[in-house]
């Protein structure tokens, strides 16, 4: 049996040229980037090297990058950080509803924590107004945080609209960019972000590295405490072939990104075609204008997405549903929840394909095919 | 029967020993075996973190060391609707529910089997402690081998439709050889400790949780004659036969909740464990079904158990109208509680079974019981 993995958005295979920047960083450089002898200084410098790459591929610069042990961190930091270090000038914060977990759940620790938040919904499309954002604003808001592009829909979110309206404001912008680093242009100055997450092994680079750029001034409380690392932002020696792969990585995914953006859109375009001559029913998930081309969520009315996905599994198909899990069955999808209200259908019968490093145009139109087929045996 | 190595059995595993030693037997054997665990009700700590989890974590790692792909599925709806609103209506109505017998029925091999056989599987299996044998054209449900922990109790609302699609690969087994082949195994779950009580109480205190849901009314306690015999806590908390929680003090025998006077919110005690209001000769019982497809004769013998666990007990079974029986048993039998299931059997083999309804001594029906 073939084996396809059509998961990507959840994580990525490590490319080559990675594991080999990673291994011989494991082989020959040890040294604590914090100790002054010849070792450490080794290992300094390549943290250096790879916060000067990280940092331009945003437009950031180059003391502007914190390195977390993920997404989730960062998020998480963006969100605490700012709201404790920030809670003189008031304790409101916006997000939106289709953010992800790391954000959605902190924001709700916030609220615990004597914090208000603001939940924006979006259109039917998953996208968030910049109206609502802006009526929204309040003079004790502290912090918006909005994703650069869903992870489960692929919607682009109007991130330079939002960080033009906030320019003028006191809150700062936080955008958790996991999904769409590497992949869409960002320029955190031209739009105005002031704090922005990202993690490597959505873009072929290793687990339990990512990075949180913070824009010059903005007041971010520590949650690690320890030595000085990450000019104390976040304590704890670094995770140095982590960040030597995440480097190489960022390297790798910013050659030739128009090229693969295009090569995605030719995916997307194959697979929803090859779905349609299979003549099934199915509606795609999301935006026709503002989307990520490499996540397609696909509606098949009658199916059952549990049912759905264990088969797609049992046929070789790796695809997810893009929600959260508890006890390994599936809890409909916030970001579903939010597009279309609670009782609809696409809640139970949405599955996502995400693409990415070494899919072709052939095995996209197989798993259009073994996805046809299952939903002719479940909706039979 | 097909090739084991193409005959697909999904096995319903809970992150128990039991279920964790059905599947690799399965497996030993050569079928392909997918595990699934059912997450049927959803209760979070103070932290958010669900109580299933831990459950699940076992199964993983169980599957993980047998080898076979796992997966989870979602229940919950489903469990609330059949077998938790049927669960509370049952204590509503003043009657000891049983709500293993209702999941059986309407979750673990209705929705979970057509789950199962979405994915392809040919057969579903637990692990049960009975056996399905094929025999006279017809598949037939028997006892475990261990006598202790027969479960066929539990099962007996299975159709001849749901019982010729399931596997229950302990049933020739004891607890004891259970475990010992999930140590030999080196299986994760081999010293885990068996659920007791209703799944989704779990550990708590029963009454505690009964009360989130209905109203507790307390009220007076009397004899049958009409004596006072202190305050009861609510008549759901208490179930035919029962001794303990009465608090009634005094000399002589101890006393026994002997019956329920539901309009009178009155719970009637009464002394000794013998004591003569506790016994019964028949039962109507309600929503029979019955194993096989094959038609009954009008009347005939067999035995029962009227408590899970219960030795059997001689019977005459007539059937009436409406998927309804009359059950007339050899010799009184003590504490037949409504609501509960009757099951019968004919040796080995489990005919089916119904719920307890309406309970008669001398032919006349004993109202007091509920």
């Amino acid at each position: 049996m073939n084996k396809y993995y059509a998961d990507y958005a959840a994580t990525s295979p490590i490319h080559p040229d990675v594991v080999e920047e990673m291994t011989e960083v494991m082989h020959h450089i040890y040294g604590n980037p914090s100790s002054i002898h010849a070792y450490g200084r080794e290992a300094r410098k390549i943290i250096d090297e790879a916060r000067n790459v990280i940092a331009k591929s945003i437009h950031a610069n180059f003391n502007e990058i914190i390195f977390t042990s993920g997404g989730t961190e960062a998020d998480n930091m963006a969100l605490i950080g700012t709201a404790y270090a920030n809670k003189d000038k008031g304790k409101h914060i916006i997000t939106t509803a289709i953010e992800h977990h790391a954000v959605l759940h902190t924001c709700e620790f916030l609220e615990q924590n004597g914090f208000e938040v603001t939940y924006l919904p979006v259109d039917k499309t998953g996208r968030v107004s910049v109206e609502d954002v802006k009526n929204a604003l309040r003079d004790d808001t502290i912090l918006v945080s909005v994703m650069f592009a869903n992870n489960e829909v692929g919607t682009i979110q109007p991130i330079a609209e939002i960080g033009q309206l906030l320019s003028e404001h006191q809150a700062y912008f936080h955008t958790d960019a996991v999904q769409a680093y590497g992949l869409l242009p960002i320029d955190v100055k031209k739009m105005h972000i002031d704090l922005l997450s990202v993690s490597a092994h959505k873009i072929n680079g290793p687990k339990g590295i990512g990075f949180l750029y913070e824009n010059t001034g903005v007041r971010l409380q520590p949650y690690f405490y320890g030595g000085e690392q990450e000019r104390k932002r976040r304590a704890g020696t670094e995770n140095v072939p982590g960040i030597a792969g995440f480097k190489k990585a960022v390297e790798i995914i910013q050659k030739d990104r128009q090229k693969k953006y295009d090569f995605y859109e030719q995916l997307r375009e194959k697979f929803i075609q090859r779905l349609k001559e299979e003549s099934i029913n199915f509606k795609i998930n999301g935006s026709e204008s503002n989307y990520l081309p490499h996540i397609i969520n696909v509606s098949f009315p009658g199916t059952d997405v549990e049912a759905f996905l264990v088969n797609l599994d049992l046929e070789g198909i790796s695809a997810s549903s893009g929600s959260a899990c508890t006890a390994g069955s599936l809890e409909p999808s916030h970001v579903l929840r939010a597009m279309y209200g609670s009782e609809s259908d696409e809640l139970f019968n949405s599955i996502r394909f995400s693409f990415g490093l070494g899919v072709t145009l052939e095995d996209v139109e197989d798993i259009a095919k073994i996805t046809a087929k299952v939903v002719k045996r479940l909706t039979d | 029967m097909k090739d084991p190595k193409n005959t697909r059995v999904v096995v319903g595993m809970s992150g128990g020993v039991d279920s964790s030693v059905a599947a690799y037997l399965l497996k030993e054997q050569g079928y392909d075996v997918i595990g699934i665990f059912m997450k049927n009700w959803d209760d979070t700590d103070e932290f958010g973190v669900c109580t299933a989890t831990e459950d699940y974590e076992d199964v993983i790692r169980v599957a993980n060391q047998i080898g076979i792909p796992y997966y989870a599925v979602n229940f919950e709806k489903e469990y609330w609707d059949k077998v938790f609103t049927y669960f509370l209506d049952e204590y509503k109505a003043g009657r000891t529910p049983n709500p293993d017998v209702m999941c059986n029925k309407e979750i673990k091999f209705k929705a979970f089997l057509d789950h199962a056989l979405k994915l392809g599987a040919d057969y579903l299996a637990t692990g049960h402690y009975a056996r399905v044998i094929v025999e006279d054209g017809e598949t037939k449900m028997l006892r475990g081998v261990d006598s202790n922990k027969d479960q066929t109790y539990f099962l007996n609302q299975l159709s001849q439709d749901q019982i010729s699609k399931v596997m229950f690969p302990l049933g020739h087994l004891t607890k004891p050889e259970v475990r010992e082949i999930a140590k030999k195994a080196g299986l994760a779950t081999a010293n885990k400790k068996d659920s007791t009580g209703i799944c989704f109480i779990g550990e708590r205190n029963f009454k505690e949780f009964l009360s989130q849901y209905l109203p507790a009314q307390p009220g007076r306690m009397e004899t049958l004659t009409g004596e006072y015999k202190g305050e009861h806590q609510g008549l759901m908390y208490y179930t035919i036969g029962q001794r303990h929680g009465l608090g009634i003090g005094g000399d002589g025998d101890p006393w026994f909740v002997v019956g329920k006077d539901l309009e009178r919110n009155v719970l009637l005690v009464g002394q000794g464990f013998h004591n003569e209001a506790l016994y019964s000769d028949a039962i109507i019982a309600t929503k029979v079904s019955w194993v096989s497809n094959k038609e009954k004769p009008k009347e005939f013998r067999c035995t029962a158990k009227f408590r899970y666990r219960q030795p059997d007990n001689n019977v005459t079974v007539r059937l009436l109208d409406n998927d309804e029986v009359e059950v007339i048993f050899d010799e009184p039998i003590r504490a037949v509680t409504p609501g509960q299931a009757v099951v019968f059997y004919n040796g080995e083999e489990c005919l089916g079974g119904g719920t307890i309804d309406k309970i008669f001594k001398n032919e006349k029906q004993l109202t007091y019981v509920g």
